[in-house]
């Protein structure tokens, strides 16, 4: 048994870091979500009408349905790879195991900028790629939607977070006890029918977060809209960054912030009944 | 002219093995794990694979289900080569260490998990299932999760899985090693009826001998990758072939002398054989040395003078370790017979002491 006086001690640190830098600024932009801007200053005038204004302007919802689009597609294609990936690690690759992991996780080393700007050279009009068509005759001028479109933004997003589906996936495949697909090749299930069967069940829970990571991690990225994603890609994040940067409007930035918080935390209840559905120990 | 294509029977051995190993040998990077494996078992047979751990019994169980293949040799079952097929396409099935049950599937789906895989008409499932699991004596359970269940449910509903496929040999991977003492000899004799009921060829590995005396019809010890004996429990204990053999089966006196002009000499104790001449080593169950109040002996026995060391009570028999003379130590089995003390006239029976390879 610990003490009293241990376990305040212990509990301090988190308990104020998350006050400090988690509950105290929502509650901040929740208070802000509620007031207004007169003549370029903030006034504390407690009303709704930013949420007014994400509804009647069409804009919003539109930036917002793409976002939510271009999230679903990031967490579909990383999923899509990120499991096939991991399944193989896990269950064929033999004696490689440790070496191919690592490469796996060595992107997440590198910058997240250096990979934005990587993509721009290589998707744009004087880029790898469409030198590429052109040299192989596929194409006889530069392919335009590669680059500023939302399919860059999906392609460079997929790109950053397919390893952060493949280690919880991954994770989730190592627990499977071996014994259990024996036993199901025992009783007479061929690989496909032991992977539908036994292994894909199992590892539901990796492959639940790994989609919450891809899906909400995209949902909140501003950087890959605005280095590869044109206007064509703008995303909801960016809208939030304009309306608190450049035109000043803190009190809609923080309705439109709130949404998304809403929409996030909403999703991350589900995944986590999910997940607990789909675990059995 | 239309050839005649004339279809005949399948000629059947009545007295051919169920399944042949044949020279099996299995390596694992420089470690010879099994060395050239043969061993036959007849069908409805209850045989044993018996040894230590490390000894390989657990491997050649493995190569038999399908999860490795031999290194070289062969396997046969029915009449056909068994090593070369997917473990999902061998009529074998498999009672797991730990059970391996499904965590996500109830009872029920456990044990209908089999017929499913391998496409039983639906409506034939759940009779069979029914049927399965009232063999077991689980049906109340079957929509538990696994997890619910006690080693003991867990080990009755991992057998009524393994079992529903109709496999014609069920291997058995130390099923009762998880379960404490009472509860693992309830779940032996309900093996041992189970088997006798309903006729499949079982293939039990287990490290403990006195389950595998228990349980077999014939046991097989492995030493080291090889097989050391393949015999009944009775003879094996009779008549144990080495000294490992009859040191690992029951208790025994190893006694290490040499024969000479037909004289066996292991310490003090002395008696006729008709032997060549040589080094030899013999082993003499403690139960067949018996205390003789008279000092009188028969031809074909060895009388001795023991003074006793220790006595151990063991309820319905009395363990005693006694000296014979310069320090050989002996243990006696005797009926449980009041506590002793002192010296005392032993004898034996030539016979039984049973001339064992070192």
């Amino acid at each position: 048994m610990y003490s009293r006086a241990y376990k305040t001690i212990v509990s301090a640190p988190p308990l104020l870091w998350v006050s400090l830098f988690l509950l105290l600024p929502y509650a901040l932009m929740f208070a802000h979500s509620f007031w207004a801007v007169q003549d370029g200053a903030l006034v504390h005038h407690w009303n709704i009408d930013n949420y007014r204004k994400l509804l009647a302007n069409p804009l919003y919802a539109d930036v917002l349905f793409r976002t939510m689009r271009i999230a679903a597609s990031v967490m579909l294609c990383s999923l899509l790879l990120g499991y096939p990936l991991a399944y193989y690690l896990s269950f064929h690759s033999g004696p490689r195991k440790e070496l191919l992991y690592q490469l796996v996780i060595v992107p997440l080393w590198v910058s997240y900028l250096v990979r934005g700007y990587a993509w721009k050279t290589i998707l744009g009009s004087e880029g790898v790629l469409n030198g590429f068509l052109q040299y192989a005759h596929i194409t006889h001028a530069p392919v335009g939607f590669l680059l500023y479109s939302p399919f860059a933004v999906v392609l460079m997003l997929t790109h950053i977070y397919t390893p952060f589906v493949f280690l919880p996936i991954y994770a989730s495949l190592e627990h499977i006890p071996r014994p259990l697909v024996e036993a199901s090749q025992d009783l007479g299930a061929g690989p496909i029918s032991t992977f539908f069967r036994v292994i894909l069940p199992l590892s539901m829970p990796g492959l639940f977060a790994g989609a919450t990571f891809a899906f909400v991690l995209s949902l909140g990225d501003f950087l890959a809209p605005l280095l590869v994603g044109g206007s064509s890609g703008t995303m909801i994040a960016n809208i939030v960054q304009t309306l608190f940067g450049a035109v000043y409007d803190w009190p809609l930035g923080a309705a439109i912030s709130v949404c998304i918080l809403l929409i996030t935390l909403s999703l991350l209840f589900l995944t986590e009944h999910l997940e607990k559905r789909w675990s059995f120990r | 002219m239309s050839s005649v294509v004339i279809s005949q029977p399948a000629i059947v051995d009545a007295n051919a093995p169920l399944l042949e190993v044949r020279a099996v040998a299995k390596r694992f990077g420089s470690r010879d794990v099994l060395k050239s494996i043969s061993l036959n078992i007849a069908s409805g047979e209850f045989l044993t694979l018996l040894g230590e751990s490390g000894s390989g019994k657990t491997t050649l169980l493995r190569l038999i289900a399908g999860f490795e293949q031999p290194t070289s040799g062969e396997i046969w079952m029915s009449g056909e080569r068994l090593d070369t097929r997917p473990p999902h396409k061998r009529r074998v099935n498999t009672v797991f260490q730990n059970y391996a049950l499904f965590p996500h599937l109830n009872v029920r789906d456990n044990v209908a998990y089999g017929l499913r895989v391998q496409g039983a008409p639906k409506t034939e499932i759940p009779a069979r299932v029914d049927q399965a699991l009232s063999m077991v004596k689980m049906s109340e359970f079957a929509a538990s999760r696994p997890s619910r269940l006690s080693g003991g449910q867990q080990q009755r509903v991992a057998l009524a899985r393994a079992l529903i496929n109709r496999p014609q040999l069920l291997l058995l991977d130390e099923p009762l090693s998880a379960l404490d003492a009472n509860l693992r000899k309830q779940m032996q004799s309900e093996l041992k009826a189970l088997q006798r009921e309903i006729g499949i060829t079982f293939l039990f590995v287990t490290h403990d001998q006195e389950e595998a005396m228990a349980l077999s019809d014939r046991i097989a010890l492995l030493r080291d990758g090889a097989l050391e004996q393949v015999a009944s429990p009775r003879e094996i204990y009779a008549r144990p072939a080495t000294a490992y053999t009859a040191q690992f089966i029951g208790q025994t006196n190893l006694l290490r002398g040499e024969i000479r002009r037909s004289i066996a000499t292991c310490g003090a104790l002395r008696w006729p054989i008709e032997e060549p001449d040589g080094p030899a080593v013999f082993s003499l169950r403690p139960e067949t040395i018996r205390l003789s109040p008279d000092g009188k002996r028969q031809l074909s026995e060895v009388k001795f003078r023991g003074s006793i060391k220790q006595q151990i009570f063991g309820g319905a028999s009395e363990l005693l370790e006694v000296d014979a003379g310069d320090g050989q130590l002996l243990r006696v089995r005797l009926p449980a017979s009041g506590p002793l003390t002192g010296e005392h006239d032993f004898v034996f029976s030539i016979a039984d002491a049973i001339r064992v390879a070192d």
